[in-house]
C-alpha cells in the first residue's frame, strides 16, 4: 500500500459559536518547542478581538442566567470530550510544549481532572462567599457574588494550554463569558480545545478563542471599554504596567496570575473563582409586627 | 401642573412654624491651627504652609490646617512603616482592643464630633449627629471585632496584612469615611497615612487627637492634611503598598493608572449615578420618602444618591404631584439648626458646578420645580430641585451632579426600566420599588450595581459590604467582604 | 368600587420610618408655646368608662371650658362622652362653644345589629349630640365584607343628620398598616367626616405611624376630589411632647387647611395636664408638679 498523504487540519478562530478564519485574512507559522510547524494559524486582528466581545457580551446575560447546576453539567461534559480526544491533545501539547508523551499526558490529564474540579464549583462557591449581614435596622441584608461580566484573557507562553484551560473553567463556571488570546504556541491546543468546548452545549459567544500576536493585541484588549475584567497570566512587568495603565480607561479589574504561581494548591481553588466575581449586596425591610415587635 | 390640580392643592407654609432651633456650639473645641499628625505627634509642616478651611454655610473660616509636601508625607509615611512589623505583630486581641477603644472614645465624643462635622462640611446637623457620627463609632466597634478572628474570614487560606495603607477620603461624610478606611485597615494588622479632603479636615485631625488619647500605639496611623497634590504623593509615594480612595470616577482612573506597574492593590470607591424605580404597585407613599432621602440626603453629597428616578408612567402625575409637596416641607438652611433637612453645598466650587447642572436644565426647557424655601443670605446654598421628563441622553441623566437635582424620567415595561437603568457606566447602587416580591428580586438581580436597596434607599451599616460594579470602582468596604481590601489571601 | 377596596399598599417599616422623622423636629419657645395652646383647643377630652356618672360627665365638662383659669389657654375642642350622657353634657356646656361628641354604634366592640347602632345614633343626636364617634364592624371587615362596611358607614352618616361623623376604625385590631389604609378610604368614600384611630380601649391606639398612613389616606382623597376630611388620633396620646410631634407631622402632611379643631383631634382625657404643665413651665420656668392640676 502507498504511503497515505496526511489529512491536515486548519486551525480557525472560534468565535460566538463559530470557526471563523481571522477577517484580516493574515496568519503565522508558529514553531513547537522542538522547531516543528505547528502550521498555518489564524493572526487574529483587533477586529476579530472586536467582534468577539460582541458575541461575549451578547452571551453572558443569558449564560448567567442558566442554573449553576446546569453551567456545572457543561464544564462536566467539556471534561468528558476532552477525555475522549485525550490522545489528540496529548499528541498536541507534546509538539507545543516539547513534552514527552508521558509527561504530555500527565498534563492533560490533570487538566481534565482540573475541569471536572471547576464543574463541581458551580454551585456552591456562591455559599462560602455569600453572606446574610446583621444589619442594626430592620431589613434583611445579604450579599451575593455575580459574575462580573466580559472578561479578557491573555496567555503568556509560559502558561501555555494549562493556563488557558484553567482560566476557562475558573471564569465561566460563575456565568461570566470571555474572550481569550491564546499564547502563540499553543494555538492548536487551543482551538482543538475550541472544538471541544463546541460539542459540549456551551451556548455560543460565551467563550471566544483568538489565536495571534499578543504584543499587537494587548493595547487594544486592555483599551476596550466593554470588557469587565481582565486576566494576565504571565509575567511580563512591562506588558502588566501597560495592562493596567490602559484598562483605567474603563476601570477594569485587572487579575494577574504569575507563572510561578503553578502549583495545584493555587491553580484550583475557588479564589480563582472569586477574582472574577462581584459582590452585591441587597436590602429589604423587614415588617415590624408581632412577636416582640412594637405596635405598628 | 394643571389648573384643575392645583385647586386641591395642599398650603405648607402654616402659620404655626418652627422657631430657630440651633445646636450649641459652646462645648465645641477648635484649634486656631492643626500641624499634621505623623508618628503620634502633631508637627508642623516642612513647607511652613497653612490652608483655611470655611464653614460653607458662612463662609467663615473655622480652623488653619497645615499643607503637607513630599518631605511630610515621607515622614508619615516612613513613621507608618517603621510602625507596621510592632502593629501586626501584636497579639491580634490586643489589636482588637485598640480599636474598641476608639470606637469608645467616639462615643463619648459624638456631640462634638457632630458639630464640628456640621460646621466644616454643612451637613445638617440631625445627619451628623443620628448617622455621620453614630455609624463612625459602630465602624470601629464592628472591625475592632474582626481583629483576631481573620483565619475564619477566608477557608483554608492564610491572611496576613499589606503593609501602610494610603487612604484618601473624600468631603462628603468625612468621619464616616475615615472609619470606613481605617478601621478595617487596622484590624487587619496595617498601618495607615490618611488624607482628609481640604474642605473638611476637622474630624479627621479630631481623630487625631482622640488617637493620641486612646494610646493607640505611634505611627500606626498618621493623618495629613492637603489637597489633590498631597494625595498624589500618597499615591505614587513607593512605600505604600495600598491605596484605598473614595472620589470620583475621574480620580479613580487617574489613581489606576499611577499604581500600574507596582504592586500596590487598590479599592475605589467612585461616582454613581443610581436609578431609583417606581412601580405602579410599589408602597407609593414610603416610595416617594424614599426618592426624597436617596437625592437630598446630605444635599446629594452622597456616591450613590438617587439621582435618576424612574417612575412607571400610569402613576407619573401621582408620584410627581407628592414629590413637589414634599419639597414644600424640606427645610434648606442653617446646618447647625436641628431642624434643618437639608443643609449647605460643601463649597463654593461644587455650588458653581450644580449650577451649570441647573443652568442645563433650564436651557433643556425641561420642566422643573423648586423648593420654595427662601435660602440664608450667606453661605453656599442651593434649593431641591425637580427636573421632570428628562431624556436618557440628557447631561442631567447621564453625569453625577453631586447635588440636590433629580432627573425624573418614565418608564412602561420592566424590560424598558431594567434597560435605562443599566444604560449607564456607572454601578454603584440602585433602587427599587414595589410590593411584588418576584419583581423586586428580579430587579436586585439584573440590575448592574453593588448596593440594591429594594423598598429602602441610603441605608448603610459597617456588616453591609458597599461599592460599585463597573466604573463606580472595586472592592467592597463594609462586613466581611471589606476585610479583603487590607489582606493578602494566600493558598 | 372594587377599586375603593384596592388601596394603595403600605411599607410598614419605611412608614415607621417617616413618622420616627417628625420626633426630630425641635420644637421650642413661642413654636412650643403656640403649638400647645393648638393641642390644647383640638382635644376631645373624654371619658368613655362603665363607671361614667352626671357628676363626672359635668366635671368633665367645668374642665372643658376652664382648663386652667391663670393661664391664657382656649378651651377644648369638645368631650366625647357615651349616648346617655349627651344630654348631660350639652347643658352644662351650653354657650361654651366646647362640642359635644358621643360615641355610639354599639361602641367599642360594634358587635350588634344594624337597628341597635341606628337607634344608638340616634338616641345621642336626638340628644343634641354635635358629633358621633361611631366604630365599624371589624368582624365583617376581617371576613372581607367591606361592602358592608362601607354600607354601615353611609347608614349612619345619614342618621347623623347635621351630627359630624366620626369613623373609628380601631386600628389595632387591623392587623396591618395595609388594612387601615383599606379601612381608611372605605370610610372616606362611606361620607366619613373624620377619621379615628381607636376607642382607646384596644392597645396599640394611635400612633404616629398609624396616623401618619391615615393622614395620607386623607391626602390623597383631597388631592383627588378637593374634599377634606378630618382626623383624630386617639388613646395613648398623653404628654404634651408627642402632640407637639404630632402637629409637626399634620403641619408636614396636610399642611395649613387642617391646622384647627375643625379638620384635626385628639382624643384624650390625659393629655390636656400635661399640656398645661409645661405651659405653665414656659410661663414660670419652673418644672411642674401635677399636684397644682386638677384630676378629673
Amino acid at each position: 500500500m502507498a504511503n497515505r498523504i496526511d489529512v491536515l487540519k486548519t486551525y480557525k478562530l472560534y468565535i460566538n459559536g463559530k470557526f471563523p478564519r481571522t477577517e484580516s485574512g493574515r496568519y503565522y507559522q508558529p514553531k513547537g518547542a522542538k522547531g516543528e510547524s505547528l502550521g498555518n494559524i489564524c493572526l487574529a486582528s483587533r477586529k476579530d478581538f472586536r467582534n468577539a466581545v460582541v458575541a461575549a457580551r451578547k452571551a453572558q446575560q443569558a449564560w448567567s442566567s442558566r442554573s449553576a447546576f446546569n453551567r456545572g453539567q457543561i464544564l462536566y461534559r467539556i471534561a468528558e470530550h476532552m477525555e475522549s480526544r485525550k490522545a489528540e491533545f496529548v499528541e498536541l501539547l507534546g509538539k507545543e510544549e516539547g513534552l514527552s508523551s508521558a509527561k504530555s499526558k500527565s498534563k492533560i490529564e490533570s487538566l481534565i481532572d482540573r475541569i471536572v474540579y471547576y464543574a463541581g464549583w458551580t454551585d456552591k462557591f456562591q455559599q462560602l462567599f455569600s453572606s446574610v449581614n446583621p444589619v442594626a435596622s430592620s431589613h434583611f441584608n445579604f450579599s451575593m457574588l455575580e459574575p462580573v461580566g466580559v472578561v479578557s484573557v491573555l496567555c503568556d507562553e509560559k502558561v501555555g494550554f494549562e493556563g488557558l484551560v484553567t482560566a476557562i473553567s475558573s471564569i465561566i463556571g460563575s456565568g461570566n463569558s470571555l474572550v481569550l488570546l491564546a499564547s502563540k504556541n499553543s494555538p492548536t491546543s487551543a482551538i482543538t480545545f475550541a472544538e471541544v468546548l463546541h460539542h459540549s452545549d456551551l451556548p455560543a459567544g460565551v467563550v471566544n478563542i483568538l489565536s495571534g500576536d499578543r504584543d499587537e493585541l494587548a493595547t487594544h484588549i486592555a483599551k476596550h471599554m466593554d470588557v469587565n475584567a481582565l486576566l494576565y497570566c504571565g509575567d511580563d512587568e512591562k506588558l502588566l504596567k501597560e495592562l493596567q495603565t490602559e484598562s483605567a480607561n474603563n476601570l477594569k479589574r485587572i487579575i494577574h496570575w504569575s507563572a510561578e504561581d503553578n502549583s495545584e494548591e493555587y491553580l484550583e481553588s475557588p479564589y480563582r473563582i472569586q477574582e472574577f466575581l462581584e459582590t452585591k449586596t441587597t436590602w429589604h425591610p423587614v415588617e415590624q409586627i408581632g412577636g416582640s415587635a412594637p405596635a405598628y | 401642573m394643571s389648573k384643575k390640580e392645583n385647586a386641591f392643592s395642599l398650603k405648607f407654609d402654616t402659620e404655626w412654624t418652627y422657631a430657630e432651633a440651633p445646636e450649641s456650639t459652646s462645648h465645641i473645641a477648635i484649634e486656631k491651627k492643626y500641624d499634621l499628625f505623623i508618628d503620634g505627634k502633631f508637627v508642623k509642616p516642612k513647607s511652613g504652609k497653612y490652608f483655611e478651611t470655611i464653614n460653607p454655610a458662612t463662609e467663615k473660616p473655622l480652623a488653619k490646617v497645615a499643607e503637607a509636601n513630599q518631605k511630610d508625607v515621607d515622614a508619615a509615611v516612613n513613621a507608618a512603616r517603621k510602625a507596621f512589623p510592632k502593629w501586626s505583630g501584636l497579639p491580634a486581641k490586643e489589636r482588637g482592643k485598640y480599636i474598641f477603644r476608639i470606637a469608645r472614645l467616639i462615643q463619648e465624643k459624638a456631640r462634638e464630633f457632630a458639630v464640628i462635622e456640621t460646621m466644616d462640611g454643612g451637613k445638617p446637623i440631625k445627619e451628623a449627629r443620628d448617622i455621620d457620627i453614630p455609624l463612625a463609632a459602630a465602624h470601629f466597634f464592628y472591625y475592632a471585632g474582626w481583629a483576631d478572628k481573620l483565619q475564619y474570614a477566608f477557608p483554608n487560606a492564610k491572611a496576613e496584612p499589606l503593609g501602610v495603607a494610603g487612604q484618601i477620603i473624600p468631603w462628603n461624610f468625612p468621619l464616616l469615611m475615615a472609619a470606613w478606611k481605617i478601621a478595617p485597615a487596622l484590624a487587619c494588622g496595617n498601618t495607615v497615612v490618611l488624607k482628609p479632603a481640604e474642605t473638611t479636615p476637622l474630624t479627621a485631625l479630631k481623630l487625631a487627637e482622640l488617637i493620641q488619647e486612646s494610646g493607640l500605639p505611634n505611627g500606626v496611623v498618621n493623618i495629613v492634611t492637603g489637597d489633590g497634590k498631597t494625595g498624589a504623593l500618597i499615591v505614587e509615594h513607593p512605600e505604600i503598598d495600598k491605596i484605598a480612595f473614595t472620589g470620583s470616577t475621574e480620580v479613580g482612573k487617574i489613581i489606576q493608572r499611577a499604581i500600574a506597574g507596582t504592586n500596590k492593590k487598590a479599592t475605589l470607591e467612585l461616582g454613581g449615578k443610581a436609578a431609583n424605580i417606581i412601580f405602579e404597585d410599589a408602597p407609593i407613599d414610603q416610595a416617594v420618602e424614599g426618592v426624597i432621602n436617596g437625592i437630598f440626603f446630605n444635599q446629594g453629597h452622597v456616591c450613590c444618591a438617587g439621582s435618576r428616578l424612574f417612575v412607571q408612567e400610569s402613576i407619573q402625575k401621582e408620584v410627581e404631584r407628592k414629590l413637589v409637596d414634599r419639597l414644600e416641607t424640606l427645610i434648606v438652611g442653617d446646618p447647625l439648626d436641628k431642624n434643618t433637612d437639608v443643609g449647605a453645598i460643601n463649597s463654593k466650587q461644587q455650588l458653581e458646578t450644580i449650577n451649570g447642572y441647573l443652568k442645563i436644565g433650564e436651557s433643556e426647557g425641561l420642566r422643573s420645580h423648586q423648593a420654595k424655601n427662601k435660602l440664608p443670605d450667606s453661605g453656599y446654598f442651593c434649593r431641591p430641585t425637580l427636573f421632570f421628563d428628562v431624556a436618557q441622553s440628557s447631561r442631567l441623566a447621564k453625569e453625577e451632579i453631586f447635588g440636590p437635582v433629580l432627573a425624573i424620567q418614565t418608564f412602561r415595561t420592566v424590560d424598558e426600566v431594567i434597560e435605562k437603568a443599566n444604560n449607564t457606566p456607572y454601578g454603584l447602587s440602585a433602587g427599587v420599588w414595589t410590593d411584588k416580591g418576584s419583581k423586586a428580586f428580579n430587579l436586585s438581580s439584573q440590575l448592574k450595581a453593588g448596593v440594591i436597596w429594594a423598598n429602602t434607599f441610603n441605608k448603610f451599616d459597617p456588616t453591609s459590604p458597599f461599592g460599585g460594579y463597573k466604573e463606580s470602582g472595586f472592592g467592597r468596604e463594609g462586613g466581611l467582604h471589606g476585610l479583603a481590601a487590607y489582606l493578602k489571601i494566600k493558598a | 368600587m372594587s377599586k375603593l377596596f384596592n388601596s394603595p399598599k403600605i411599607d410598614q417599616l419605611g412608614l415607621i420610618e417617616r413618622a420616627a422623622k417628625f420626633k426630630t423636629r425641635s420644637i421650642k419657645k413661642e413654636a412650643k408655646i403656640n403649638g400647645l395652646k393648638l393641642a390644647l383647643s383640638m382635644i376631645d377630652l373624654t371619658t368613655l368608662e362603665g363607671k361614667d356618672t352626671e357628676g363626672k360627665v359635668r366635671q368633665l365638662c367645668y374642665k372643658a371650658m376652664h382648663l386652667h383659669d391663670d393661664l391664657d389657654v382656649p378651651t377644648v375642642a369638645a368631650i366625647c362622652v357615651y349616648p346617655n350622657m349627651v344630654a348631660i353634657a350639652k347643658k352644662a356646656l351650653e354657650g361654651s362653644g366646647v362640642k359635644v361628641a358621643s360615641v355610639a354604634t354599639a361602641f367599642p366592640s360594634g358587635m350588634s345589629s344594624r337597628e341597635v347602632k341606628l337607634a344608638d345614633t340616634k338616641l345621642a343626636v336626638d340628644h343634641g349630640a354635635d358629633e358621633i364617634d361611631m366604630v365599624i364592624s371589624r368582624g365583617r371587615f376581617h371576613q372581607g365584607d367591606y361592602q358592608y362596611v362601607f354600607d354601615e358607614i353611609a347608614l349612619i352618616k345619614e342618621a347623623c343628620g347635621k351630627a359630624r361623623l366620626k369613623v373609628i376604625l380601631e386600628t389595632g385590631e387591623l392587623g396591618t398598616p395595609d388594612q387601615v389604609r383599606r379601612a381608611s378610604d372605605i370610610a372616606i368614600h362611606a361620607g366619613a367626616d373624620f377619621i379615628k384611630t381607636s376607642t382607646g380601649k384596644i392597645s396599640p391606639a394611635a400612633t404616629m405611624p398609624t396616623t401618619l398612613l391615615m393622614l395620607e389616606a386623607i391626602k390623597d382623597h383631597y388631592q383627588k376630589t378637593g374634599k377634606m376630611v378630618g382626623m383624630k388620633p386617639a388613646g395613648g396620646i398623653s404628654d404634651a411632647k408627642t402632640a407637639l410631634h404630632y402637629l409637626a407631622m399634620l403641619k408636614e402632611t396636610l399642611g395649613e387647611a387642617w391646622m384647627s379643631s375643625e379638620w384635626f383631634r385628639f382624643g384624650a382625657s390625659r393629655l390636656a395636664n400635661d399640656v398645661l404643665m409645661q405651659l405653665y413651665k414656659q410661663k414660670t420656668g419652673a418644672y411642674q408638679s401635677a399636684d397644682y392640676f386638677s384630676k378629673d
